[in-house]
């Protein structure tokens, strides 16, 4: 039955449950991407904003993909729209928005936590699309219905997230998401970029790639962000490719059919080499076809502005 | 949840009967399998098409091509909030609908509102030739101009009333099934 | 005009009385205490029946910010003194941090004199370590205490040059004034905006390890020993803090500390919704830490709790947690967070919970406050200590409501407050109480 839920602003509060729906409807919407007429009415004469205060190409364009061919009408607020830039408050802006009776607002935002505050003071859906560095989950399921269409079963599977753990917020949706699912999650990366207390979630938490990659069967490669490190992190991007960089080489220890997965965009030559990039145990491309299919399915399952109470027996 | 049946209309043998009766009907009204398809609307519809396209195989020797469908994405607000959410299998036509002659196969024919969510589904996938019907039962209240090429068995019902199509594939027992809808209940779409 | 107010539990941490009786008040002063029913009331005398409720001295509140002047909106030296009269506070030394900074004699002179026509309780400013709160040279400290001011701080700033933080110790140490620095390592808090801890972590919430507060703390009780100076620390928020100030405090240093209500209820596990109205400088830790700061409030190493009165208006709360305001509008809230927490969980009598929100604070500003000995002012509380209520943010005085404790049930409610034997706060049940005397300013 469609997720009794009107918002999507993390992984941390989904069941396994709520999870596998969601994965199982985007394998139907996957798809419709295969058809030549890519569309289904499902969300006809609906409203989508997509309501971005931090730039991103790649995953608006994803959702209006995702939301036109659901056959829903797309409308985009980015941050340089006027009334964000007369310092119009965030609860102004999402409430005048939401008289224009849309049915799904989809936010990306600077600030941890400013979904669910917007979410908790309008009738609109809301689809967390990446806030601060709380959680993106659709790109954590993206990453999980990559992981299933090639593994199929998450319990016994052994999953790596390398890099800055500590500012990811695809980190932290994958690794609430793995877990939910069973899987053994190991995160690796630099001290002042890994928190050990990361174990509380139930992680392994590593400072060495080696022990980290060795018998993986999924290593997921973080972006490093070097506009935000600045030497205060780590010295330099060319010690960060020495310690952590994925390369042929290292790849070696992992398992022989590991999946090599990338949130994008990818810094080729400093946490992923060229060649693992685009070599036969890459999936990078396969996470943005499923991104689109992902997304409708959320899209799809949420309640939106009608409200939870019409459905369902 | 069984359900207290008030009335059994078909048993195995019946069924039975009816598909075999319509696998000639198809075969007689196409004159052959030349060109002709068999899609099934997921989930029972999907079973009845592979035991016709069976029929057929074993009268022609050769069983058509099939596909099947599901038309959760393309029922119309009212039927998709009420009934259960997409079928755990995307649709799959592994064919060109390109000069073919579709025959949509589902249990049972109601208002007509899937018939016309699948054929709106189909058109997104080409140009059939032909398109015809074949349903286990029709139990009437259209609500759209659609009707039914071949029907196994017309049971005429009231709009308070129910019909279920067991299979021994999806529902571990064969027959067909009239009861009582329940206060509260939705009809079960069709 | 005499005043009795008869059969209740009368505390007086500073004597160490706390039996059942009568407190006779005289023209703005205590008079005396009395068995019950010892003395017999004349006509003409108001007297109160406070039978089954708590008498102690009005409480001493060491750090509130009464936003006056600039931030009116927010706050007032008048609607502070009068939320500060609701939650039984009858002194309070109210932060320098308003626009512009009480950093000299006119903003000194200013403060008391509207806390002398507008306010209702007493207010003791508190003056700028330095000009303009900048950390950069020294306030004129002499003329500010000539003035009568009894304590310096840059609060909400930290004095982050430890060569100037020696100098100010050294010259408010002369003047005799007590120093407070807000402890904050700047370089280390960086852009947090909660504790530390796990819990921010997985909330992807910057945050403040523990040692961004605790290193300055360090530095700021090895200064005041080095220069023999008095140093007050304010809002101790963590475990390492109270065992830095124990062990000063055994070295012999000059420290007094205190902490907030909040630190002593809440845990870092509530940031969990995002609610700005727990976002708070220094942040809410963790329950190990408020474990520490109950402990140490108990055996004395923390000397009183003072509310950091932080009000802040709506439209700077109602928005993301990262952007909010931080501070928690704490005045009506601080007697019956802190019964609850202290007294009713046993770690303190009654008497030793009031010390630390009466003499205790009194002491530490050096003001002849927070006693009920003959001859002091008539500062009372009166207070039922068992009686349970519901917070009610929307019911604060204050022009201020944000608090993370709306609809928390406490134990103990303010029945009525006196200040110089005037009755300037009363709740409505407490007027069946009243009888005799003239027809009241103040009930």
């Amino acid at each position: 039955m469609p997720l009794q839920r009107k918002d999507l602003l993390g992984l941390e509060g989904l069941s396994g449950e709520e999870i596998q729906l969601i994965l199982d409807t985007a394998r139907s919407f996957k798809e419709v991407g295969q058809r030549p007429i890519k569309k289904v009415p499902a969300l006809r004469g609906k409203t989508v904003v997509n309501l971005f205060f931090e730039p991103s190409t790649r995953t608006r364009t994803s959702f209006e993909l995702a939301a036109k061919r659901l056959s829903a009408d797309v409308v985009n607020f980015t941050a340089s729209s006027s009334s964000l830039q007369k310092g119009e408050c965030l609860l102004d802006t999402v409430r005048n928005i939401e008289a224009m009776n849309v049915h799904t607002i989809i936010m990306r935002h600077a600030c941890s936590g400013a979904v669910n505050f917007v979410a908790e003071h309008i009738h609109a859906s809301v689809v967390n699309a990446g806030d601060g560095t709380h959680e993106h989950p659709t790109q954590g399921l993206l990453d999980l219905y990559t992981i299933r269409e090639c593994k199929h079963d998450f319990s016994g599977l052994v999953v790596t997230l390398v890099g800055d753990i500590l500012h990811s917020r695809v980190a932290r949706s994958n690794v609430h998401g793995l877990r939910k699912l069973g899987a053994t999650v190991r995160v690796v990366g630099p001290a002042t970029l890994v928190p050990r207390c990361f174990e509380r979630l139930g992680v392994e938490v590593h400072h060495r790639l080696e022990e980290a990659i060795t018998g993986a069967d999924v290593i997921n490669i973080l972006r490093i962000q070097l506009e935000r490190q600045d030497g205060k992190y780590f010295p330099s991007s060319r010690e960060y490719a020495n310690l952590y960089g994925i390369n042929a080489r290292r790849l070696g220890l992992a398992k022989p059919d590991v999946l090599i997965m990338h949130p994008g965009p990818m810094n080729r030559g400093i946490e992923i080499s060229p060649r693992v990039a685009d070599g036969p145990n890459s999936v990078i491309l396969d996470q943005v076809t499923n991104g689109v299919a992902v997304r409708m399915a959320v899209l799809y399952l949420l309640s939106g502005g009608e409200g939870a109470d019409e459905n369902l027996d | 949840m069984p359900k207290p049946k008030k009335a059994q209309i078909l048993d195995a043998e019946g069924i039975r009967r009816a598909l075999t009766r319509i696998a000639h009907e198809i075969l007689e009204r196409n004159h052959g399998t030349g060109q002709l398809v068999l899609i099934g609307i997921l989930q029972r519809g999907d079973v009845l098409s592979h035991r016709i396209a069976e029929h057929i195989g074993r009268i022609e020797g050769a069983p058509p091509p099939v596909g099947a469908l599901d038309i959760t994405f393309h029922r119309d607000d009212l039927a998709r909030s009420t009934q259960a959410a997409a079928s755990n299998r995307p649709s799959h036509l592994p064919f060109d609908l390109e000069g073919k002659h579709v025959v949509l196969v589902d249990d049972v024919l109601y208002t007509g509102r899937s018939i016309r969510a699948a054929m709106d589904e189909l058109n997104d996938y080409g140009r059939p030739r032909s398109v015809q019907l074949a349903v286990l039962v029709d139990r009437g209240h259209r609500e759209l101009p659609i009707h039914a090429d071949y029907v196994g068995k017309n049971v005429p019902t009231s709009q308070r009333e129910n019909v279920a199509v067991h299979l021994r594939e999806q529902d571990g027992e064969e027959g067909v099934f009239i009861y009582e809808r329940e206060p509260g209940e939705e009809a079960k779409e069709g | 005009m005499r005043t009795l107010i008869k059969n209740g539990r009368i505390l007086d941490p500073a004597s160490g009385h706390d039996a059942v009786g009568d407190l006779w008040l005289d023209a703005g002063r205590v008079q005396a205490i009395t068995p019950p029913g010892a003395k017999r009331p004349e006509p003409g005398d108001e007297i109160f029946e406070a039978q089954g409720l708590a008498v102690a001295p009005g409480l001493v509140d060491l750090h509130v910010h009464l936003r006056e002047p600039g931030e009116e909106y927010k706050e007032t030296i008048a609607s502070g003194t009068r939320a500060a009269a609701a939650g039984g506070i009858t002194s309070l030394a109210c932060m320098p941090n308003t626009d512009p900074p009480v950093d000299n004699l006119a903003m000194v002179d200013l403060i008391f004199s509207k806390a002398r026509q507008q306010g209702v309780v007493n207010v003791y400013p508190v003056a700028c370590i330095t000009k303009g709160r900048r950390g950069e040279e020294l306030a004129e400290m002499g003329e500010l205490q000539a003035a009568g001011v009894k304590a310096v701080s840059d609060d909400g700033n930290p004095v982050s040059s430890p060569m100037l933080m020696r100098s100010a110790l050294q010259y408010a140490g002369m003047l005799d004034l007590l120093v407070i620095n807000h402890a904050e390592e700047r370089s280390l808090s960086g852009k947090g905006v909660a504790h530390g801890g796990f819990t921010a972590a997985k909330l992807g919430l910057s945050g403040v390890p523990r040692s961004a507060l605790e290193v300055m703390i360090s530095r700021d009780v090895i200064l005041a020993e080095e220069t023999g100076s008095r140093i007050h620390i304010p809002h101790v928020s963590t475990a390492g803090a109270v065992r830095i100030i124990r062990e000063a405090k055994q070295r012999g240093v000059r420290v007094t500390a205190e902490t907030a209500p909040h630190y002593l209820v809440l845990t870092d596990e509530c940031l969990a919704d995002y609610n700005s109205n727990v976002r708070v400088n220094p942040p809410i830790a963790e329950a190990s830490d408020r474990e520490a700061l109950l402990a140490g409030l108990a055996d004395g190493t923390l000397d009183a709790v003072a509310t950091d009165h932080a009000p802040h208006s709506r439209r700077e709360k109602d928005m993301e947690f990262v952007l909010a305001a931080p501070g928690i509008s704490g005045l009506e809230t601080s007697l019956s967070l802190v019964l609850t927490a202290v007294t009713a969980t046993g770690r303190l009598s009654l008497l030793e919970t009031l010390r630390r929100l009466t003499s205790n604070p009194a002491r530490i500003l050096k003001v002849p406050k927070g006693t009920l000995a003959a001859g002091a002012d008539a500062d009372v509380v009166i207070f039922d200590a068992e009686g349970e209520r519901e917070i009610r943010a929307a019911e604060f005085v204050s022009q201020s409501n944000n608090t993370p404790f709306d609809g928390r049930r406490v134990k103990g409610r303010v029945l009525a407050t006196l200040v110089a034997g005037r009755v300037i706060h009363a709740d409505p049940a407490f007027a069946v109480r009243r009888s005799g005397g003239l027809p009241a300013g103040g009930v």
